[in-house]
C-alpha cells in the first residue's frame, strides 16, 4: 500500500505525561512521528497536539483509533481529510556580510520574513508559511550559508465554525 | 469532618469500590498503606511470597470472578515485579489495578533508594496509570481507576502512590459517579451495522462462529449460545473464551489456531462467512494470514475499535460490547440452512477429534488429563504455559465461562500457581485445579507458602516430563533435536518439595496409580495437595500448525 503523510489535530488533557503516552504509542509500534507540536488551549486544562505522521492506510487507521483509545485524548481528527490550515514556522540563522546583506533582505521580503535578530557576520530570520513556502525560502537562503535552522513543526486547524 | 490519612483514604476508596481482597507485598515505601490495612475491617491483605505472585493471584481472581483484582507493591524492585504480572493482564484485557508505594514527592527523580519510574516502566502495559502526589487527589484517583479498569476494554490501571501522600491527611470523599470526558466506551453496536451483519448470516453458506475472551470479559456467554443454536452456525471457541460455549455441544467445534482442532481450521479455511465476537485474530489462531479464511467474508464485534481490521480486513466491523450486539442480534436472525455444511463439520469432527497413541506403560499426558477431566468435570482449571497448557485446553471439556483460566495473550510462565490462589479465594466453593508444568510451577514455587497458610485445598497437578516441554517440541521439530537448555531432569522431587513446604505431596509414576491419586486429592479439604505425574518425557502437542503455515496445512501428527 502507498504511504501517505496525515496531520492528526489532538486535544488533549493538560496532565502530567499524557506526551509520553502519545510518543509512546507512535514508538511502540513502529510507526513514524514527522513533527508533534504540543500547546496549550484557550482552556488551560485542554492541550492540543498538531501531529505530522506517515503510512500506509491500515497503519493511518491504526494510529487514529489507537489515539482515540488513550485515556487522556478528548478528540481526535485527521485534518489530511478536512478542509484545513496549517502554518509552521522558522528561524533560519545566515551568514550574511555586510556586501550581502541587501540581497539577503530581499529574500526575506519576497517571502514576507522578518530580521529578527542581527550581527556583523549573520542574520537570523523568521518566516512563516506552509511546507512549500518553508522549504522554497531555505533553498533561497542556503546558498549564502546556513548557520543554524530550528523550525516549530507543523500547527494546524480545521477552516470554518466551531468544532 | 475529621481528616485521615492518604493511606485511610485509599482503603475506605478500594472498600467502597466493593474490594474484598488485595494481593500483596510489604515494603519501604508502601508502609503506611500495609499499616492501614492491619487492623481494617471489611477487606483483607493476602500477604504473597513474591510481588509477581501478587499480581497473577489477583489476575486470577479478576479472571474467576469477573470483579476488579487489586495488587499492591511496594516502590522499586516491589513495583518492577509487578511488571510481568500487569503486562500479563494487559495481554489478555483483565481488570486490575496495580498500587505501588512510591518514594516521598521531594526525593522522586532524585535516585532515591527503592526508586524506579513506575509510571514510565508500565506505560507500554497498562491501560492508564496514575501518579498520587497529594492526600486530596486519593478517592478520585482509586474511583477513577476502578471505572477505567473494569469497564470498555478492561485492563490493568497502576496507581503509584508517593509515601507522603499516604501520609498526609485530607477529608474522605469518595465520588459517587466517576465522569471522565475523554474516556466514554462505546458499548451499542451501529443498528444498522448489526442489520447488515444479520442479513450475511441469513444468506452464508458456510458461516462459523468464532468467539474469544471477549465473550467471557462481558459476560456474554448466554447470548453466544442463543445466537449459535437459534441459527445452527457452529461455535469454535479460543483458547481465552473455552467454556463461553460448552464444549459438549454438538455445535462446538472446539478451539481454532496452532494446537486447535482440525476441524476449527479446516472450517476457518473453507467457511463463506466468519462472525468474529470478541476475538482479536491471534496470530496463534490465523496462521499465515496469507492463507487465513481466503473465501469468508469477515463480520468482527469488538468493544475495541483498534482491534477491528487490525490483523484481517473485515467487511462488517461492529464497535461494541458483545452482551449487547449478540442481545440485538438475537432479536433478528433465524435459523439458517446450512446442512451440506454442518455434514462437512461433522464429518471433520468424527475424522480428526484431539488424540494421541499410547506409548508402552508410559503415563501419557493427555491421559492424566483426561483422567483429571473424569473426576472433576466441573472444577475451574488454571493451565500454566506450555504443552500441558495445550494439553488441558484440548483433553477437558470446558463447558462454562471462567472455567478455564491461563495466560493466553503473554503467556507467562510462572502464572498459574499464584493465579489459582487468586481463583480460590474468588470462588471459596469452587474446587480449583492448577494443572502445571515442571518448568512454569518452579518458577512461582514460592507461592505454595500462602496457599498453605490459608488452607486453601488446590489441586496442584504437575504435568512432569523434565523439559521445558514446549521449547523441547519446537528444538525436535525445527532445531534437529538440539536439547538447549530445556534439559529440567535436575528438578527436585516435587512430590518431597511439597511436603517440605507443609502441605501434601505425592508422586505418581505409574499408570495405574493416576486414577487412585487423584481420587485421594479430591479428598484434601484443609490444604493444597501435589501431585507430580512423571509423564512421558517426548510427548509432542498436535495437531499442529507450524509457524508461518496456513490453517489448511495443520499437521496432524508425525508418522
Amino acid at each position: 500500500m502507498a504511504e501517505e503523510r496525515h496531520i492528526f489535530s489532538v486535544f488533549v488533557e493538560n496532565r502530567f505525561g499524557v506526551l509520553a503516552r502519545v510518543s509512546g504509542l507512535f514508538s511502540g509500534r513502529g510507526y513514524n512521528i514527522d513533527s508533534l507540536n504540543v500547546g496549550e488551549t484557550d482552556d488551560p486544562q485542554i492541550s492540543h497536539m498538531t501531529i505530522v505522521t506517515h503510512g500506509d492506510a491500515q497503519i493511518i487507521e491504526q494510529i487514529y483509533k489507537h489515539l482515540n483509545k488513550l485515556i487522556d485524548v478528548i478528540k481526535v481528527t485527521d485534518l489530511t481529510t478536512e478542509n484545513h490550515v496549517e502554518r509552521e514556522l522558522v528561524l533560519i540563522k545566515v551568514h550574511a556580510e555586510p556586501q550581502k546583506r541587501g540581497e539577503i533582505l530581499q529574500i526575506v521580503e519576497i517571502f514576507r520574513g522578518r530580521t529578527v535578530d542581527v550581527n556583523p557576520t549573520t542574520l537570523t530570520i523568521e518566516v512563516t508559511g506552509d511546507e512549500g513556502k518553508l522549504r522554497a525560502a531555505v533553498d533561497m537562503l542556503r546558498p549564502y550559508g546556513i548557520r543554524d535552522l530550528v523550525r516549530t513543526g507543523k500547527i494546524a486547524t480545521m477552516r470554518g465554525g466551531v468544532r | 469532618m475529621a481528616t485521615t490519612s492518604g493511606a485511610n483514604i485509599l482503603i475506605e476508596s478500594l472498600k467502597r469500590a466493593d474490594v474484598e481482597y488485595i494481593f500483596g507485598v510489604n515494603g519501604g515505601a508502601a508502609m503506611p498503606i500495609f499499616d492501614a490495612l492491619y487492623d481494617a475491617e471489611g477487606i483483607s491483605l493476602i500477604p504473597m511470597r513474591h510481588e509477581q505472585g501478587a499480581a497473577h493471584a489477583a489476575d486470577g481472581y479478576a479472571r474467576a470472578t469477573g470483579k476488579v483484582g487489586v495488587t499492591l507493591a511496594t516502590s522499586g524492585p516491589g513495583a518492577t515485579n509487578l511488571v510481568t504480572g500487569i503486562a500479563t493482564a494487559f495481554m489478555d484485557s483483565i481488570p486490575m489495578v496495580a498500587i505501588t508505594g512510591q518514594v516521598y514527592t521531594h526525593l522522586i527523580g532524585n535516585d532515591a533508594f527503592q526508586e524506579s519510574d513506575v509510571i514510565g516502566v508500565t506505560r507500554p502495559v497498562c491501560k492508564h496509570s496514575y501518579l498520587i502526589k497529594s492526600s486530596d487527589e486519593v478517592a478520585e484517583v482509586v474511583a477513577s481507576a476502578m471505572h477505567i479498569a473494569s469497564t470498555g476494554r478492561p485492563g490493568p490501571v497502576v496507581i503509584d502512590f508517593a509515601k507522603d501522600a499516604q501520609i498526609h491527611e485530607s477529608l474522605f470523599h469518595y465520588p459517587e459517579q466517576v465522569n471522565i470526558r475523554s474516556y466514554k466506551p462505546k458499548v451499542d453496536g451501529h443498528p444498522r451495522q448489526i442489520a447488515k451483519a444479520v442479513e450475511l448470516i441469513h444468506s452464508a453458506e458456510r458461516p462459523m462462529l468464532y468467539a474469544g475472551g471477549g465473550v467471557v470479559l462481558s459476560n456474554a456467554s448466554d447470548e453466544l449460545r442463543e445466537l449459535a443454536i437459534k441459527t445452527g452456525i457452529p461455535v469454535t471457541v479460543t483458547l481465552m473464551g473455552l467454556g463461553a460455549f460448552p464444549e459438549t455441544h454438538p455445535l462446538s467445534m472446539q478451539m481454532p489456531g496452532m494446537h486447535g482442532s482440525c476441524c476449527a481450521n479446516y472450517a476457518f479455511t473453507d467457511s463463506d462467512l466468519i462472525i468474529a465476537i470478541g476475538a482479536r485474530f491471534d496470530d496463534r489462531v490465523t496462521g499465515n494470514l496469507d492463507k487465513f479464511a481466503p473465501n469468508a467474508k469477515k463480520i468482527h464485534i469488538d468493544i475495541d475499535a483498534s482491534c477491528i481490521s487490525k490483523n484481517v480486513p473485515v467487511d462488517v466491523p461492529i464497535v461494541g460490547d458483545a452482551k449487547r450486539v449478540l442481545a440485538e442480534m438475537n432479536k433478528l436472525v433465524h435459523h439458517v440452512e446450512i446442512e451440506p455444511w454442518m455434514r462437512q463439520i461433522d464429518e471433520w469432527k468424527e475424522k480428526y477429534p484431539f488424540e494421541y497413541q499410547q506409548k508402552g506403560d508410559k503415563v501419557m499426558p493427555q491421559y492424566v488429563i483426561e483422567q483429571i477431566y473424569d473426576i472433576f468435570p466441573d472444577a475451574t482449571v488454571v493451565a500454566d504455559v506450555g504443552q500441558h497448557q495445550m494439553w488441558a485446553a484440548q483433553h477437558f471439556m470446558y463447558t462454562e465461562p471462567r472455567q478455564f483460566i491461563n495466560s493466553g495473550g503473554l503467556g507467562t510462565m510462572g502464572f498459574s500457581l499464584p493465579a489459582a490462589i487468586g481463583a480460590q479465594f474468588g470462588c471459596p466453593d469452587k474446587t480449583v485445579i492448577n494443572i502445571n508444568g515442571d518448568g512454569s510451577y518452579i518458577m512461582t514455587i514460592q507461592e505454595l507458602i500462602p496457599a498453605i497458610t490459608y488452607k486453601l485445598p488446590l489441586k496442584i497437578f504437575i504435568i512432569n516430563n523434565m523439559y521445558l516441554g514446549m521449547v523441547r517440541q519446537w528444538q525436535e521439530l525445527f532445531h534437529n533435536k538440539r536439547y538447549a537448555a530445556v534439559d529440567y531432569h535436575d528438578n527436585p522431587d516435587f512430590a518431597l518439595l511439597a511436603q517440605a513446604f507443609g502441605a501434601t505431596g505425592l508422586r505418581v509414576e505409574r499408570v495405574e496409580d493416576v486414577r487412585p491419586a487423584l481420587e485421594k486429592a479430591k479428598g484434601v479439604d484443609d490444604g493444597p495437595v501435589v501431585i507430580d505425574f512423571i509423564v512421558d518425557e517426548e510427548e509432542n502437542v498436535f495437531p499442529m500448525v507450524p509457524a508461518g503455515a496456513g490453517l489448511g496445512d495443520v499437521i496432524r501428527g508425525l508418522a
